[in-house]
């Protein structure tokens, strides 16, 4: 089928004419989640690096999943080079063969000579993905609009008699889960214990049930805080660093209830058979570097994943507010923060998916 | 429509139920349309209207998302993509589909229904599944996330309806002018550009208007098929609503209502002048 | 072609150049019928290329498996001799051990696993877990080993997933489409209700249909009386509003329906200020079916607008005076009289809203919440989240069939060729 398409698109004289302006050949395609946490990547990697090596950045958004990387890789037309992605991504896409593998030994060590691997947070580093930040699912409210009493715990979350009114939860099982467990009064430590269970999982989807009504479910990052500057939520879950920006770039009153945080990683992996690959790795290593990942600190309050930035998180960039109390893992917000286990959800993302799914179209 | 005299006070009310009924179904089909070209002079960054714009304080006012948009490497991007593929997809939409439409106003054309049908399926087949099948063939060929394929995608769902409108200016089309044109001694391209075409041109024109518009307003099969290079105005719209809102989108769909605005006009007037042309009655 | 009666009384008719005129006339009218054959050609290929070749592509993509079966086929092999009950022996469990090794080298072992997944959750985790054990076994007995790995490789119904979705083709994607599976025993029955999905979705998609096609009809007839009985200077100008919606892209529009309904938007706004709902009974009309039906409703009204507009334009008004005139009350005139001749009109609108409804994906997945959705939206989640493509295309044929038979309907009833724009 391959000749007649291509020669009838050349007699058109298609394809001479209408390959478009490409914005730069050259370029680096980074690919990550929008909004104020691409412009920190923008500001603390994409920018220096095309300082230091040349190189342009071509910045991309998309909204999470391994679509579009698994049909670059099975048709090789291969356009993405370094992709921001969850935990379970990373790790299937390993499996599928759609990540190149890093070698942990090419990464920066610290600055005092600390090797790579001994200076990532544990976890941070996979087979075929490096992480650059730490992120929390949280939940806010809007303290302009919540005038009377305010929600401190997760369980005020969910208690719909004691605060009235909408509350958004992003679309998939992932923390919704574990939030409902622990809502129904499940240890915190046993969360995921319970939820390997038949039972654990209709006792969590049990506790959702008794908010449904009350929920808008959003599926990008920018929507929570849109949701709430629009009054369209009274609370709703969201990634910290998004509430964070609008508290301060956008003069927002939105408080953060950091109770029982769900914390995770996100990484960088590079797409399997880019042209681009060594151009690719030097850029995750140039991101990944202690003080490119300390910079990125000054731009978003998601914390940095070595240990040898923790200390260089100073202030915010544009407002100027001490960057360190509004960070997941500071010692106040990190009380009772739960690390989202990836092990879990690599196995049961699918099925929870799919009863996920059928649940919410009953 | 002025009421005759002998009607009662009850065909009154009536007759002025139905037309306020009329007004508020003009109103729901208008409303939402115009409603959005204030807010994009908004000075805030969010989709309500604030009180100052409410009260007319010219500083609630601002053009600042128009600004945006020029200053914004990716709009400007967009829009070029868009102009391309829209160009291009429209002249191989209007070609094909002129020709195809004076093979099919012809009586003799073998298994007409059958053909007819095939052509206009592009149009009725529902968007998501012509692109997840093209997403899923043009990736084995090599076209997805190449401007080709997505002009050849386009220009395939605009077909449809330059064969409708075309085929329609063809209707009462008199075919004793073309044996009259020919019984002179002009061969078939010249009684084509010399009889048929100055009687077709308007549907050949408002059929071609059709396509480009279907095509500068697809976002389905450019969320399957496209990359980021191939990146499309409305394609950049979805985005700005799902993954970073912002106003600056409320003013690309002012601009798009303008440039509706004019695309309509022309295909009215192209649409008037052809039926004055046929000899049909306006309207 | 004059022909000469004269020179033939009896005998065929000849044509000017001596030859029968029938045959002559056939001649003329076969070349009349490649020509115009011949002009259609160019489209024909071009829509059979690049429309309807894709759409055969994924009917194919919704039966063909070849994951499973390109990766263990000596596995397979082995398993056609098994029964189905208790465990295959030794040869099956070292031939796993073999191909799923040999298939994380060749980074085939994720998608089995995940095809596997698919079909029975935690095969996932089961083979990643084992390959990464295995790797280290030198020998067998395999059997063994890999039960003391997991005990699930002991279960009746790994293996018989296995051997199900080891078949090259398959119709599991239809079953899973309409919330069945295949039980254990290798009977087919309905998935667990907390599982059943899409046949809730197909009927909500045709039910979200119905009402959209309803409500456009219950808002175009008037209006469209409206435009056929007005003097044509303020019809042009009324028939301006219903155009320029059509014209306008669907993203503004849904845009606007966004601002309008939003809970502070421009209608509830409007109420509160009125007074007809206080600041906290700000009601919800969008994010849910409402929001759904309201933007669908006003961006395909006009599609029910101009057929029904150019069916009322044709009917001569003497037909409704001539009934008045024998005495018959207008309502009784304009139901008995006025309304069957407008039959035709209301047949093709409602067809051509509900056709194009049915498949509706951008404004559902903007405004319509989780209540809103449509059978387009799940296709669009396999495709592009879940990555269960077959699933998607099984999904998408059976939509397309539904499309494709009302469309068969709209073109016996309507006929194509009286399809009008503008």
């Amino acid at each position: 089928m391959r000749l007649p398409i291509l020669t009838g698109a050349a007699v058109l004289g298609l394809a001479a004419f209408a390959s478009g302006p490409a914005i730069a050949a050259d370029a680096l395609t980074v690919v990550s989640w929008g909004g104020a946490f691409t412009k920190s990547q923008l500001e603390a990697y994409h920018k220096p690096y095309t300082a230091k090596y040349g190189t342009k950045i071509q910045s991309e958004d998309y909204n999470g999943g391994l679509a579009e990387v698994r049909a670059q890789v099975e048709t090789g037309k291969i356009t993405w080079d370094v992709v921001d992605v969850e935990v379970s991504e990373g790790v299937r896409g390993c499996d599928e063969g759609l990540f190149e593998p890093i070698d942990t030994s090419s990464l920066l060590p610290a600055p005092d000579g600390t090797p790579a691997v001994d200076d990532f947070i544990p976890g941070s580093v996979i087979e075929c993905a490096v992480a650059t930040i730490v992120w929390s699912t949280v939940f806010a409210y809007d303290a302009d609009v919540m005038t009377g009493a305010k929600p401190t715990t997760l369980k005020d979350f969910f208690d719909v008699k004691k605060f009235p009114g909408k509350r958004g939860l992003r679309k998939t099982p992932v923390v919704n889960m574990e939030w409902a467990l622990i809502a129904d009064g499940v240890a915190r430590d046993d969360v995921y214990d319970v939820l390997s269970t038949k039972a654990g999982q209709d006792r969590a989807f049990k506790k959702l049930d008794s908010i449904k009504d009350h929920v808008l479910w959003w599926e990008a990052g920018a929507q929570p805080p849109q949701m709430l500057a629009d009054g369209e939520v009274l609370m709703t879950s969201a990634y910290n660093g998004r509430i964070f920006n609008a508290q301060a770039t956008e003069n927002k009153n939105f408080n953060i209830v950091w109770d029982n945080q769900l914390f995770a990683f996100d990484y960088y992996a590079i797409v399997k058979g880019t042209k681009r690959k060594d151009e690719a790795l030097r850029y995750l290593q140039f991101a990944t570097a202690t003080e490119q990942l300390a910079a990125q600190a000054s731009w978003i309050s998601y914390g940095p994943t070595r240990k040898s930035s923790a200390g260089m998180v100073g202030k915010h960039a544009i407002s100027g507010v001490d960057m360190k109390p509004h960070m997941p893992t500071d010692p106040k917000n990190f009380k009772t923060a739960l690390l989202n286990n990836s092990d879990f959800w690599a196995d049961n993302q699918d099925e929870l998916n799919e009863r996920f799914n059928a649940w919410l179209a009953k | 429509m002025a009421l005759p005299p002998y009607v009662g006070p009850a065909g009154r009310a009536w007759h002025y139920s139905f037309l306020i009924f009329c007004g508020l179904v003009f109103l729901f089909l208008i409303a939402p349309i115009l409603v959005i070209i204030p807010l994009s002079f908004n000075a805030e960054p969010y989709f309500t209207f604030t009180e100052g714009m409410l009260a007319f304080e010219s500083d609630a006012y601002s053009t600042r998302w128009y600004a945006d948009i020029v200053n914004n490497p990716q709009w400007v991007f967009s829009a070029g993509n868009s102009v391309i593929v829209a160009v291009f997809a429209t002249l191989i939409a209007t070609v094909l589909g002129t020709v195809a439409a004076l093979g099919l106003s012809q009586a003799h054309l073998p298994y007409k229904p059958a053909v007819m049908g095939l052509l206009i399926s592009p149009m009725i087949v529902p968007l998501i599944i012509s692109a997840a099948g093209m997403f899923f063939f043009y990736s084995k060929i090599g076209l997805a996330q190449t401007m080709p394929g997505l002009i050849l995608a386009h220009a395939v769902l605009g077909t449809p309806f330059v064969v409708i409108t075309v085929t329609a200016t063809l209707v009462g089309f008199d075919h004793s002018l073309t044996r009259a044109s020919e019984n002179l001694g002009a061969g078939p391209t010249r009684t084509f550009f010399k009889i048929q075409m100055p009687l077709i041109l308007p549907g050949v024109v408002s059929g071609g208007l059709f396509a480009f518009i279907t095509s500068f307003d697809e976002v389905v099969v450019v969320f399957f098929l496209a990359g980021f290079e191939q990146r499309t105005i409305p394609r950049q719209m979805w985005a700005g609503i799902r993954e970073q809102i912002s106003p600056t989108i409320l003013a690309v769909a002012t601009i798009l209502v303008c440039i509706s605005i004019a695309l309509l006009t022309t295909v009215e007037l192209l649409r008037r002048r052809s039926e004055r042309l046929r000899g049909m009655s306006p309207g | 072609m004059t022909v000469d009666a004269g020179t033939a009384p009896s005998g065929p008719i000849l044509a000017a150049d001596g030859t029968p005129l029938k045959v002559s006339l056939r001649k003329a009218q076969r070349v009349r019928k490649l020509r115009a054959f011949a002009l259609v050609l160019p489209l024909l290929a071009f829509v059979l290329i690049t429309f309807i070749l894709p759409i055969v592509d994924m009917l194919f993509r919704s039966v063909d498996n070849p994951v499973v079966a390109r990766n263990l086929p000596i596995t397979l092999n082995v398993l056609k001799e098994w029964d189905g009950t208790g465990t295959p022996d030794e040869t099956a469990y070292a031939a796993i051990a073999k191909e799923l090794v040999e298939a994380r080298e060749n980074k085939e072992m994720g998608k089995v696993a995940t095809r596997l997944n698919f079909e029975t959750s935690g095969m996932r985790s089961l083979i990643g877990k084992s390959v990464r054990k295995i790797r280290r076994l030198k020998e067998g007995p395999y059997k063994e080993a890999l039960i003391k790995i997991d005990k699930r490789w002991a279960n009746t119904e790994i293996w018989s997933t296995i051997k199900r979705i080891g078949a090259p083709y398959t119709h599991v994607q239809y079953l899973a489409a309409l919330d069945m599976k295949t039980q254990p025993d290798g009977s087919v029955g309905m998935q667990p209700e907390d599982r059943q999905i899409y046949g809730q979705i197909f009927m909500r998609t045709l039910w979200i249909s119905l009402l959209v096609t309803g409500f456009c009809l219950l808002l175009a007839y008037p209006v469209s009386y409206l435009l056929a009985t007005l003097p044509l200077r303020y019809s042009n100008l009324l028939m301006v509003m219903v155009l320029l919606p059509f014209w306008t892209s669907l993203l503004v529009r849904t845009t606007s329906w966004i601002v309008l309904l939003q809970r502070n938007g421009v209608v509830n706004d409007l109420l509160v200020w009125v007074g007809i709902v206080g600041e906290d009974g700000r009601i919800q009309m969008i994010y849910n079916q409402t929001g759904t039906l309201v933007a669908m409703t006003q961006i395909l009204l006009p599609f029910m607008i101009l057929p029904l507009y150019s069916v009322m334009k044709t009917i001569s008004p003497s037909y409704m005076r001539a009934a008045r005139s024998l005495g018959a009350k207008p309502a009784t005139a304009f139901v008995r009289v006025y309304m069957p001749q407008t039959a035709a009109g209301v047949g093709a609108g409602c067809l051509l809203v509900f056709i194009l409804s049915i498949g509706y994906y951008i404004t559902p997945a903007l405004v319509g919440g989780q209540s809103g959705t449509m059978i387009s939206n799940f296709i669009a989640y396999h495709m592009k989240s879940s990555l269960n493509w077959s699933l998607a295309a099984a999904l998408g044929t059976i939509l397309l069939a539904a499309v494709l038979v009302l469309y068969w309907l709209y073109n016996k009833i309507v006929g194509i060729d009286n399809m009008k724009l503008g």
